[in-house]
This record gives structure tokens, sequence and C-alpha cells, in this order.
């Protein structure tokens, strides 16, 4: 082979480039369309976990005053009677509720304070507020006198704050001790834990359900195994809705299953199953059972049967023979169709949430809690935060040993 | 080739086009009305909607909900306004008022009554309390059993709720603070005129939980009134709470052998309010003048639900007269809208997680 | 089966019922509760167990009365002309995007491929719960929440993976010289995208473009939180009707979906023989 000349060269990776731009147009509208629809708005979670500007733009003027606040006793007269006057205007505004919940997410407790105390000063006029706004605040409620009330008013109005993933990692920040684990409540560690626990048990279950029929699926003839494959492949392209319906069909307490044990007189007494963790387990086991077969049907369909063959009629015995020889060629559908269960299980909301009762709820629940019930979006975007960077560690898992494009449709 | 593939474009870009211009048609001038379904939607659809939109031809879509400010305050917050009328609970609405996720309503939009009374004297006054809204029934949050599942000893009061050694078996409640924390200080030996204040305190909020925590194992939690007659109905639970209306309901239209205990009831109004920033004010004001006239509130009786103007009462079924709430007042206590827009957030924080430990 | 020692007979044929008969129950698992709702949804009564009437084959324990219930009411009228404009809007840009990308991403010129497959595969596997929570806070700014817009971009956007994947698969072991030869030849860019390369991939466009569909026609996070009532869709009213009241009318809807998931496995299916065979591929799968 011959050295190229420059102009050779150049004219090669010229082309080479062309081409490179060729295939690039052809991604870009998607790739486009994906950034401004999908991940523009995740991105807008991620800032919305860290940057909440509301109650500094609901008190500006108390917040600039409380500058100049030693942090150890109560704010300054002056001080105080700036906050009555701002918390006055916010009340006849119809404003003052937000204030409330925005000070009761970092001081619990504290919304009822604010509220009535807006309540009664909504009565008075703002000029006496002026003057004795601070003596009229501290007699409304004694919390106002609280230096620690005042910090968290001070820390609320920061408009960039990493307050919502000390909660949700069940920690606070003291204004003596600093970041601590919380006293009270511990909520959401216990739940992330409980939704991995619960995922790993689902994953288990999968895999030993799966394992077998895909092995008995995969010993027999192409014609046959596809006719049964539809049997797996039905529930697979049924809706979710759908699946999640039959188990409350079959688990509620007058439902298929306890009405068929009370009539064979096997119990005396109807099982509850529907909404407990239970339920949830099972129902997600078998909406995501097909995501374990198709993955691992395909890998041992590949083996060759003969190396298993072989290793008999060389005098090995079945089990070992299995473990040693058929097992390990069957882990990368193993651990596909394992990592993908776990994936999905992990992030699931619809099931849990329909047949999971209080017990049987996982952490997409709790976010969805936050969005639509308490209206804590910020913390829900910061539980929602650490979710996607535990899922996409997984997803990196799942793209460095499987390949991203290789999951099974089917 | 070329002219299949421009005649195959253009077909999808004409669908695309009729499309767009079928979402555009149906979404103009359709009030997006939300209250609580069932047997109450289904007498409000009757006796509201339906007329509302025969006598005016403007077209309302009903929508369910379950209670609370939760969606609501989502709409407005986010600027993402999906409702127009809602009716509220009395005991959220001061709560949603106060958080201006509401409109204003003047009162001198009501009609007179249909005997000529000016609105301001046939309403009875609770129902115009509010700036945001204006009342259209009396209703009471009671608890029932069913003779085929209770047993030998019937419930008769309220502390027969958190006795399960009198009465073993589960119960159902909606899970929320209201109402359960005042249930479980009147068990508790309360009277009712102390419930609010004793909840103010956190002494009074730890009694309540405690009260509450007798019976937690025993409790089955819904979201919706409509689930409470099934979980009575199918023995998912033998003391249920729910509205008076929907046992009324089940017992009178389905039969169903339930008795409603009264003891403890606490009553309520519930009242029409416009969500604020709703692109369809004026519509929706005029959809609240015309369902709290005298006639569709007379409807309201068929679910033992008492109208809240008295011009509404002559015109009613008189059968459900010693079912209303209004009946039974002795035995109840009001629901505390103001209790409940100061205490409502702090508490159904302490509420959910007492529900997680 | 060759040479198998006599001494363990036994315990192989054990071994084998044993798979066989857990093979079958597993199965059994899969199908049973999809097949139990079909009866349920003929059920007389508003219950959703089996009565005794059913059980002993009683005539008038069964009837028609949950699907009349359906198309009798305006509520859900509205869902399923919803489900299916939304899907088919959704499923037609997530199959021309998707289509058009995959093809990009099979050339091995391609840059960053790795990096940008993942990406755009990524709507597969963010919670869905996330992805709607974003896409609130996102499209409500924008003013695209509570319209069809918003929902189809958004069902859009999560049925374009699925394009990729079934795309993708036709495209493997594609000769792109042929591609270049009909340039060279003289021919259009897009009469070589129509001409060559679109009959090859045609079964996986059209699977594809059944799995955005399913996608969007199943999804109902995005559209609970997104979507306002004028966009309510199927799986929103059976989720809300789980949720608030349940009432045997979710059931006949559930059978109706199952007839129509049997019709989309079916079809799925043949596709998948048929490119198969064009491809001339032994596939094992």
């Amino acid at each position: 082979m011959s050295t190229l000349t420059r102009t050779e060269a150049s004219q090669a990776s010229s082309a080479r480039n062309k081409k490179r731009l060729t295939a690039f147009l052809f991604v870009v509208p998607l790739l486009i369309f994906i950034l401004l629809s999908f991940v523009a708005p995740i991105a807008s979670m991620l800032w919305r976990s860290v940057h909440h500007p509301t109650v500094a733009t609901l008190i500006p003027l108390t917040l600039s005053e409380l500058q100049r606040w030693d942090g150890k006793t109560v704010p300054d007269q002056q001080t105080l009677n700036v906050f009555a006057q701002e918390l006055h205007s916010l009340a006849k505004v119809r404003e003052s509720g937000k204030l409330a919940e925005e000070i009761n997410r970092a001081s619990a407790g504290m919304s009822s304070v604010v509220k009535s105390t807006a309540r009664k000063i909504s009565r008075l006029d703002s000029q006496q507020l002026a003057q004795q706004g601070g003596e009229i605040l501290l007699k409304s409620h004694r919390k106002w006198s609280r230096p620690d009330i005042w910090f968290a008013i001070q820390r609320a109005g920061k408009p960039y704050t990493y307050d919502y993933y000390l909660t949700a990692l069940d920690l606070e920040l003291d204004q003596e001790h600093g970041i601590q684990v919380r006293e009270d409540t511990q909520i959401y560690l216990q739940l992330y834990s409980k939704t991995l626990s619960m995922a790993l048990v689902i994953t288990i279950f999968c895999a030993l359900l799966g394992y077998p029929l895909a092995y008995y699926l995969a010993r027999l003839p192409e014609n046959r195994a596809n006719l049964l494959l539809v049997l797996v492949l039905l529930p697979f392209w049924t809706s979710l809705l759908v699946r999640t319906t039959a188990w409350i069909a079959l688990l509620q307490t007058n439902g298929v299953i306890n009405s068929f044990l009370l009539g064979i007189g096997v119990i005396s007494q109807p099982f509850e199953m529907l909404y407990t963790s239970f339920a949830t387990v099972v129902a997600m086991t078998h909406i995501l059972l097909p995501f374990m077969i198709l993955p691992l049907y395909s890998v041992m369909r590949g083996i060759d049967p003969s190396y298993l063959r072989a290793a008999l009629s060389l005098g090995a015995r079945p089990i070992p023979a299995f473990a040693r020889i058929y097992f390990p060629m069957t882990l990368p559908g193993l651990s596909a169709g394992a990592l993908l269960v776990f994936i999905i299980s992990v992030g699931y909301y619809i099931t849990p949430a329909l047949v999971g009762g209080t017990d049987g709820q996982m952490i997409s629940n709790i976010i969805a809690f936050h969005m639509q019930r308490s209206n804590n979006w910020e913390l829900a975007a910061a539980l929602g935060s650490l979710l996607l960077a535990l899922i996409l560690l997984l997803y990196w898992l799942y793209d460095r040993f499987v390949g991203a494009s290789n999951i099974k449709l089917g | 080739m070329a002219r299949t593939l421009t005649t195959r474009f253009s077909t999808f870009a004409l669908a695309a086009a009729l499309g767009t211009a079928s979402f555009a048609a149906s979404a103009e001038e359709t009030l997006t009305v939300v209250s609580w379904g069932g047997a109450y939607g289904a007498a409000q659809q009757k006796h509201v909607i339906d007329p509302f939109q025969k006598d005016t031809g403007n077209k309302v879509l009903f929508e369910d909900y379950t209670g609370g400010v939760a969606e609501i305050k989502a709409q407005v917050e986010s600027g993402n306004i999906q409702w127009d009328v809602v009716d509220f609970e009395v005991i959220d609405l001061e709560r949603a008022c106060s958080e201006g996720l509401l409109e204003t309503i003047p009162h001198d939009i009501l009609p007179a009554g249909i005997d000529g009374v000016p609105a301001d004297k046939d309403f009875i006054p609770e129902a115009l309390a509010s700036e945001c809204a204006v009342g259209n029934i009396v209703w009471s949050v009671v608890f029932a059993y069913n003779e085929k599942t209770i047993g030998d000893t019937k419930a008769a009061s309220i502390s027969d709720f958190f006795d399960t050694s009198k009465i073993p078996g589960k119960r159902a409640l909606r899970k929320r603070p209201q109402v359960n924390m005042e249930w479980a200080l009147l068990a508790d030996g309360v009277a009712p005129g102390d419930v609010y204040e004793m909840l103010s305190t956190p002494e009074g909020q730890a009694r309540a939980f405690a009260k509450l925590d007798t019976i937690k194992q025993d409790i089955v939690w819904f979201d919706s009134w409509s689930q409470a007659p099934q979980l009575l109905n199918d023995g998912g639970a033998v003391l249920v709470q729910s509205a008076n209306g929907r046992f009324y309901d089940a017992i009178r239209q389905e039969k169903k052998p339930f008795v409603i205990v009264w003891d403890g009831h606490v009553y309520d109004l519930d009242a029409w309010a416009i969500v604020k920033g709703s692109e369809k004010k004026d519509l929706a004001l005029k959809f609240i003048a015309y369902a709290t006239g005298s006639k569709p509130l007379a409807g309201m009786p068929d679910v033992a639900y008492g109208p809240t103007r008295k011009s509404s009462m002559p015109l009613a079924d008189q059968s459900a007269a010693p079912h209303l709430p209004t009946a039974h007042l002795d035995k109840g206590m009001q629901a505390g809208s103001d209790f409940w827009a100061d205490y409502g957030e702090s508490l159904g924080e302490k509420f959910n997680e007492w529900l997680l430990k | 089966m060759s040479k198998i020692p006599a001494y363990y007979g036994f315990w192989y044929h054990l071994g084998s019922w044993l798979l066989k008969t857990s093979s079958w129950l597993v199965l059994l698992f899969l199908i049973m509760p999809i097949l139990v709702i079909i009866p349920l949804s003929f059920n007389v009564e508003p219950f959703f167990s089996f009565t005794e009437g059913m059980l002993t084959f009683q005539p008038e324990a069964y009837s028609l009365r949950w699907y009349s219930a359906i198309f009798s009411d305006d509520k859900w009228l509205l869902a399923i002309k919803n489900s299916f404009l939304i899907g088919f809007f959704a499923t037609l840009l997530a199959t021309v995007l998707g289509t058009c990308a995959a093809v990009g991403l099979a050339r091995d010129d391609m840059p960053m491929r790795r990096l940008i497959t993942a990406l755009l595969l990524s709507p597969m596997i963010v919670p869905l719960i996330i992805t709607a929570a974003g896409m609130f806070f996102f499209y409500s700014d924008l003013g695209l929440a509570g319209n069809y817009l918003g929902v189809i971009i958004a069902h859009a956007a999560l049925g374009t993976p699925f394009v990729i994947i079934t795309v993708t698969a036709t495209l493997t072991g594609f000769d792109y010289s042929l591609a270049r030869a009909a340039i060279n030849l003289g021919a259009t860019p897009l009469r070589v995208f129509f001409d060559i390369i679109m009959p090859l991939i045609r079964p996986g466009v059209i699977s594809g473009a059944l799995f955005a569909f399913i996608t969007s026609f199943d999804e109902v996070v995005v559209i609970l939180f997104m979507a306002g009532p004028q966009q309510r869709t199927i799986p929103r009213q059976m989720f809300s009707g789980l949720r608030e009241q349940i009432n045997p009318s979710i059931l006949a809807i559930a059978t109706l979906l199952i007839l129509m998931s049997i019709v989309l496995l079916i079809t799925i299916e043949l596709l998948r023989r048929r490119a198969t065979r064009m491809r001339g591929i032994e596939q094992i799968e």
C-alpha cells in the first residue's frame, strides 16, 4: 500500500466528514424534538428542585431587614413591624396563604400560625402596624418570639436552595448544629429502601418464574415454541390498566380468588389481599414477567443443546453440568432481563397506586402525592431528581452490558 | 412514486388540519363543572346540568373529583386552568378562598326565589357567608352499618365507631384529617362545642391521633365518597363513613340494608365556586346563578341533601324531610371552615406522617 | 437423545416433568388474569366477581348492559375518540422522526452513535412519573398543558424509542453501497430512501408505528398530570374509575382492549415473519 499524498488524505477526510454529516442530519430532527419535548422538561424539573424564589418575592423587605439580624434573639422591632405590614398587604390580596405554606415547609406547623396571624392582622390598618406591628405579632402567637422561626423564614427566603434535597434525604438544617438527621419523622430514606427491596423481590420472582419457562420454550421445536410464546406476548401487548384491573378483580375481598377459596371451603374468612404490598408485588411480577422471558428465551435459543448433551455423555451429573455449563451461557439474557425489570419496577407508579393501598406505595407514589396532593412541587422535584440519578446509573449499566438498543420487544 | 407520495402527504396534512379544527371547535364555550359524582352527581346532572344545557344552549362538561384544594391549587399555580366551576365542601372552601385560588362572586347576581323573596332573605345565611362561593346544599358526614354484616350488637353512637371490642371489624374512613380528627375527639368525650378549640392545641391534636391509633389497624382508607357504599355492601368494612346522601340513595334506590348512625355527624355546606383565572368566568357566574335557583335546588332532597334556599323546600320531595341533616342537628356539630383554613395544611402533613408510621 | 446413562433416567424424567408442569403453571399465571376479565364483563350484577348464576350458566346472569353503558356514556365516547385521535397523531410524528433517525443511526459513519442512541432511547427508560412531572412544569409554562398539541407531542416523544429499535433491527446488515450505487446512477436521495431503503424497513416501520400507537394508547401518567378534562383518554377514564367507583363498565372496555391487543399481536407477528423472510436471514428469536 502506497502512502497517500496530502491532497488525497484531505479528500478522504472531507469525504468522511461529509458522510458523517449526512448520517447526523438524519438524526437531527429527532434529536431536537427529544431535547425540546423530553430533555428540557426534565431539566426544568431539576432546576425547580434548587430554584425557588417564591418567598423572596413575597416578603422582600422583611428579608432585607433580616440581613441585620444576629440570628440569636428575636429580630428587632423594626424588622417585626416591616413583616407585619408585608403580611397585612399579602392578606389583603389573598396571598398570605402562599407565604404560610412556604414557611411551613421550612418549619412544620407554622402554616396555622401564619394564617391565623394574617387573619387577625388583616382587620387592622397598616398605619397602626407600622408603629405597633411587632407587638401585635408577638402577642398574636408565642411562636413569633422564637429565633428558629426567623431562621427558617430567612432560609426560605433564599432563591437558590438545597433544602429540598435535605428533606428528601430525611436531613434538616439546624441553626446550631448544622446538617443533621431529622428527628421527628424519617419517611423518604425508608421509602427508597422499601422501593428498592420491592423492586428486588419483583426481579427475583420474575427470574424464578421466567427462567424455567424460557428454558422449556427454548427446548421445544420452533413452531410449538412460537405458539406458546403468544401466551407470553399477549399480556405484554395488553393494556397496563387492563392487567391491573384484572388483578383488582382477582384479589378483592369478594373477588374471584376469595370467592373460589370460600366456595371450595378452604377458608372461612376472605383474605385481605388487595391494597397491600403483596398485591403490588404480584401484579407487578405479572406485568413485568415478559420483559424477563423474552431476553432469556432469545439467549437460550442460541445455545446449542449439544454442549449439555456432550457433558452428560461424558459422564457429568445433570445438575452440576447444568450449573457449570448451561447456566453461565444464559447469564447475558438473565442479566439483561433482570436489569430491565429492576429499572422499570423502581420507577413504577400506576399499579402500586391502584392496588398497593397504604403499605404498597413506592417512591413514585410519594412523588405523585407531592405533585398532586400536597402541592410541594419542589420536594417532588428533588425526590424525582434522586430517583432519576438512580435510574440513569442503572441505565448506564444496562447500556454497558446489554446495549440500549438491544431491548427485546417480542 | 412521487405522485403517490404527494397524495399521501396531502392526505395526512388534511387529516391533521381537520383534526386540529375539530379540537378547536370542541374546546369552545364548553363549561367544565366539577363535582362529586355518584348519587349526588346524578342528582345534579338531572336537576342542574341537564336543565342548564337545555335552557341556555351552553355545553357543560361535568367532571368528578374527590375533593380537597390540591388540584385547583396546581391549576392556578401552574397557570394551566382546566376547571371553571367547582362544587366545594365548605370545610375546604375558606382555605381555597384565603389562598387566592377562587374568584369572588358578587351575590347580587343571584335571582330572587320562585316565591319572589329576594336572594339574601331566601338563602340561609351560611350559604352566603363566603365571598368566594354560593352554598347550594346542607349535607353531613355520617357512618352507617350493614344489617347483614354487623352481627348482634348494633352501632348506636360515635364512640362505638372507635370501640373494636364492642363491634369488631374494619372501619372505612376517607383518607384525610378533616372530620376524622373531630370524630376522634367526640368519641373521646369532648363536647362538640370544644372540639375545634382543642384541636388548635398540640395536646388536643395528640389526643385525637391517640384515639385514632386505637383503631388504626382496623381502618380501611378510601379516597372518594363513592367508594363508601361499595365497601359497606361487599363487606370490605363493617362501619363506613360517608356523606349521608350516598347511604340514603343506596337504601332507597338499591334497597340495601344499610342503617345510618346520626350520632356525632359533622354537617357542612357544599358551595359552588369559580376557579381563579377561569377564561369563562361570565358563563360560570351565569351557571352558578342558575344552579342555585329555587327549582334546581329543590331536586337535591332526592339524595337527602337540604337545599340552601327556603323557597326550594315546598317544591321538593317531602318524603326525604326526616332524612335531611337539618332533622338531626341536635346530634351533630358543624364543620369548621375557618379552623380548617388555618390548620388544614399542617394537620394534613401530620396526618400523612401518622399514616406512614 | 444420545447416550444418557440409565442410572439417572428416573431423575431425568422427574426433572422434565417438573419443568413442564412449572412452565405451564407460569403460562397460566400470565394468561389467566386476562382471560378472567372477559366473562366478568358480561355480569348482569354490578360486581367484579362471579355470581352463582354465572357459575351455573344461567342465561339471565349474563348481559351486555355494561357494553351498552359505555356506548351511551358521553365521557367514554369522548375518551375513545381522544385515545384514537391522540394516538394517531403521536404515532405519525413518532414514526416519521424515529424512522429518519434510525436510518442515520444505522450508518457506520454516525458520530457519537452510542451516546446519541442512549439519549434518544431514554424516554423509554426514565420513569413516567419523572417525565410527567417535568412535562407538567415545562409544558404549563409554554401553554401546552391541557390541550391536544401538548399531549400529542408528549406521547410522540414516548413512542420514538420503539420506532428506533424496530427500524434499526430491520436495518442491521443493510449494505449502504446499494444506496451509494443508486446515487451514482443519478437517483435523488429522496428516491433512494423511498425506493431502496423503505421497502426493506417497511415491516420495521409498521411495527414501530404499532408500538408507538400502543404506547400512546396505553399511557396514563402523562395524561393524569398534563391533560385537561377535554383530553381524557380510555386509560385515564379507567384509572379514575378504578380509584373512585369500581363498576363493570371498566371490565367491558378492558375486554374490548384485549381484543384489540390480540389483533395487534397477530399483525406484529406476521410483520416480523415477513421481515425475517425479506432479509433472508434465519433470525433466532
